[in-house]
């Protein structure tokens, strides 16, 4: 939690000696505060008092970063509890569980399934992050071969998962300029894994029990000098995890409690197969940053990927449709010609309705700025001007053969002056889109 | 390291609907002092519950992959439900009347109550009632309804904004609860808790529809509502304190992504929708496809043993 100016002005000396050059340690604590100045203006601050004020100035949740470049994956710096408080910054990673005991060819056959499960949807590209190949085979040379294989094979993000250092120390290699994320580091065996993780500048997950043992070991990896840490707890259920990790957020958050303020990963499948989905969405929802799943099929990857975007949108920010003429059913000609705005679940909802009708429509959707009719009517982001130059501009004239719009119901003052600019000719629709079929079903 | 974690406690707590009556359950939905399944914080003493929905005509809009799963016994109303409970272990069951709306034929109602009676002697479950969302045809119909099922306990729906007065008079007289709906808004779900309780009905019988909404098609703005209004009941807000009901089924099998790339994908659709309103609060999930509601009702076991 960010401190106020007058804590910071706790910490300072209170002399008001004008070095800082500042009329007084208030005004300079306020200046901090508003990150106007920096600390190191203060030549008598204590060294107490600067710690206690850097670590204030961390994020409570640390940013973690696996992999280099544009398709680097970004976890951590999360800031709240409840998306509609702010909304929640990094997307969980998912990543796709490799076994080493792999032959090359089902090797192969998994990676070229993997990169084929790429998805477009309202304007983004979504897609796994991340490979996380695992040492099942207890075999270093094997590890190295399949970690070279996939690194060689895909640009995705990688993580390297082995209860043995050594075999990490190995594959790595492989994984140049990658900077992958290690997994497998715990209480017995911490101290190889630092120093792998320090060698190659890489991001460190630490299995733990709990997370009593969660904060002891963060805490000592972060001794040793590695930053950029992940909590992996035990293999407990599903209920257990998200209980822990809704107390691990709120608990870094709430009391800025740096040693469970890392972002936190969780495999699936404590129960079985058929429920894979079910808990991999359940930790999109609740506070995992990095998930790891198994399956690698179409119809389990896209759903999971659309929850994250859901659950991951800004609420301050309408999702929108790109405001373009959409075609809903066989149309001709002749078919009705519909307007609303480019927010993406008044588009959806009007769309779905035409859908229910069965009467094929022409929808043009104004760049409202993603706002909902009466919003953007009140914003005024959809007037009559608007509308009549997105029907012009649109080309929907030179698709149908008359020049009859429909409006929405609740913006039916529009209709004169719309008629006026645009030269169509208007007919007010339902005030709600459940009054659409009927409406269309009677335009003529 | 000692460590003191942060967890909350609150003063307030979801009432407890129950639906149906010795002989037909019952079910009691709702009672959480806790946001989902945080059970160190609070209780859950119910498990949210998924129950199948069935129409009293054949549903000819559904798509391939549902009707498919259903078969023939889509044309047959009392089978079909029959189906549900004996075959798929459905623990509730949702009738729509929507042979009475006027774009499917519009049933006398009469005849529809007729229908719904002999699907309602048919299963031994507790029952959801629902319109079809045609406010004339309702208003006529769900009184006879609620009459046919007097003393049955039924939880009936659904009560709007804009018609609430009949279907809450009739269910005071006739012993039912009552579902209020709002669209994803916090105030009108509040302010129309209050104007049915205005009308003496106990506000401990109405269970909340806060809208429901597909995944990707703005199942996060629902998401959001449910939290907000969880967090407000449990401050103490009495008016937002009803448990929450949402018709995933309806939602989802209407999206495009659930129709395309085969049966699979539609189930996973809708499973993936039922898991994220478990996770915003839900009490009770209507859903259509029965491997749905098989994989719903593991996963809440699952989550409720609590490991």
């Amino acid at each position: 939690m960010a401190l106020t100016g007058l804590d910071i002005y706790k910490l300072l000396p209170k002399t008001n000696c004008k070095d800082c050059g500042f009329a007084t340690c208030l005004a300079f604590a306020m200046a901090l505060a508003q990150k106007k100045a920096s600390l190191d203006k203060c030549p008598h601050v204590s060294a107490q008092a600067k710690e206690a004020l850097e670590s204030a100035s961390q994020p409570p949740i640390k940013l973690v970063t696996i992999g280099s470049g544009e398709n680097k994956l970004e976890m951590g710096n999360e800031t709240v509890m409840y998306r509609h408080e702010q909304k929640f910054y990094h997307p969980a990673g998912i990543g796709i569980l490799i076994d080493d005991t792999l032959t090359e060819a089902e090797l192969a056959d998994r990676v070229a399934k993997i990169n084929a499960l790429s998805f477009e949807r309202v304007g983004q590209k979504i897609a796994p992050d991340l490979l996380c190949i695992r040492n099942s085979s207890h075999d270093k040379n094997q590890f190295s071969r399949v970690v070279r294989q996939v690194a060689s094979s895909s640009q995705m993000n990688l993580a390297l998962y082995s209860n043995d250092a050594a075999a990490i120390t190995e594959a790595i290699k492989a994984c140049t300029g990658r900077r992958p994320l290690i997994i497998g580091a715990e209480a017995g065996r911490l101290d190889a894994f630092v120093k792998l993780a320090k060698e190659n500048n890489a991001p460190l997950a630490v299995s733990c029990a709990n997370l009593e043992e969660a904060a002891q070991l963060t805490d000592r990896i972060k001794k040793s000098g590695v930053e950029e840490i992940v909590i992996n707890l035990g293999r407990e259920g599903l209920a257990r995890h998200i209980q822990d990790f809704t107390f691990a957020r709120r608990t870094a958050l709430k009391k800025s409690f740096r040693p469970l303020g890392y972002p936190i990963m969780a495999f699936t499948g404590t129960d079985g197969a058929d429920l894979e989905l079910a808990e991999a969405i359940t930790y999109v929802m609740k506070y995992t940053s990095l998930i790891m799943v198994k399956c690698v099929e179409k119809d389990f990857m896209l759903p999971l990927l659309v929850a994250r975007q859901d659950i991951y949108a800004d609420p301050q920010k309408p999702v929108q449709v790109e405001p373009k003429i959409y075609e809903v059913g066989k149309v001709t000609k002749d078919s009705p010609v519909a307007v609303t705005t480019n927010f993406s679940i008044t588009y959806f909802t009007v769309a779905g309705e035409i859908e229910a009708s069965k009467v094929p429509t022409y929808i043009v959707c104004c760049d409202s700025e993603g706002m909902s009719v009466l919003t953007a009517w009140a914003a005024e982001k959809f007037t009559a001007e608007k509308i009549a130059d997105t029907l012009k501009k649109s080309g929907i004239e030179t698709m149908v053969a008359h020049k009859r719009v429909i409006i929405p119901g609740y913006v039916s003052v529009l209709s004169g002056k719309l008629e006026e600019v645009s030269g169509w000719k208007v007919s007010v629709g339902p005030r709600e889109a459940s009054g659409i079929p009927v409406f269309l079903r009677n335009w003529k | 390291m000692g460590i003191e974690l942060v967890k909350e406690k609150y003063s307030g707590g979801i009432n407890t609907v129950e639906i149906g009556k010795a002989g037909r359950g019952p079910v009691k939905i709702g009672g959480e002092t806790t946001l989902p399944f945080l059970f160190e914080e609070g209780q859950m003493p119910h498990p949210p519950i998924a129950g199948l929905e069935v129409f009293d005509c054949e549903p000819v809009d559904w798509p391939e992959p549902l009707k498919k799963a259903w078969g023939d016994s889509l044309k047959d109303p009392v089978k079909w439900a029959q189906r549900c409970v004996s075959e798929f272990g459905a623990k509730i069951l949702c009738v729509r009347m929507q042979s009475i709306h006027p774009d499917w034929g519009g049933r006398p109602s009469d005849e529809a109550v007729a229908t719904l009676k002999a699907m309602a002697q048919a299963v031994k479950v507790p029952l959801v009632v629902l319109g079809c969302g045609d406010d004339d045809k309702d208003n006529e119909a769900l009184p006879k309804a609620s009459q046919a099922l007097k003393g049955e306990n039924c939880l009936f729906g659904i009560a709007t904004q804009d018609n609430y007065k009949t279907l809450t008079a009739t269910c005071l007289a006739d012993g039912h609860s009552i579902i209020a709906d709002s669209p994803i808004d916090i105030n009108i779900a509040k302010q129309l808790n209050i104007l049915i309780s205005d009308m003496g009905f106990d506000p401990k019988r109405i269970a909340m529809h806060p809208t429901t909404a597909s995944l990707g098609y703005g199942m996060e703005y629902v998401y959001s509502i449910m939290e907000r209004a969880r967090l407000a009941a449990f401050i103490g807000d009495k008016m937002l304190s009803m448990p929450l009901a949402l018709f995933v089924g309806q939602e989802a099998w209407k999206v495009k992504e659930a129709k395309e790339l085969g049966e699979k994908q539609g189930v996973n659709w809708e499973t993936a929708t039922s898991v994220a309103m478990l996770q915003a609060g839900a009490d009770l999930l209507v859903v259509r496809h029965p491997e749905t509601a098989r994989l719903v009702t593991k996963y809440i076991d699952m989550i409720m043993r609590k490991r």
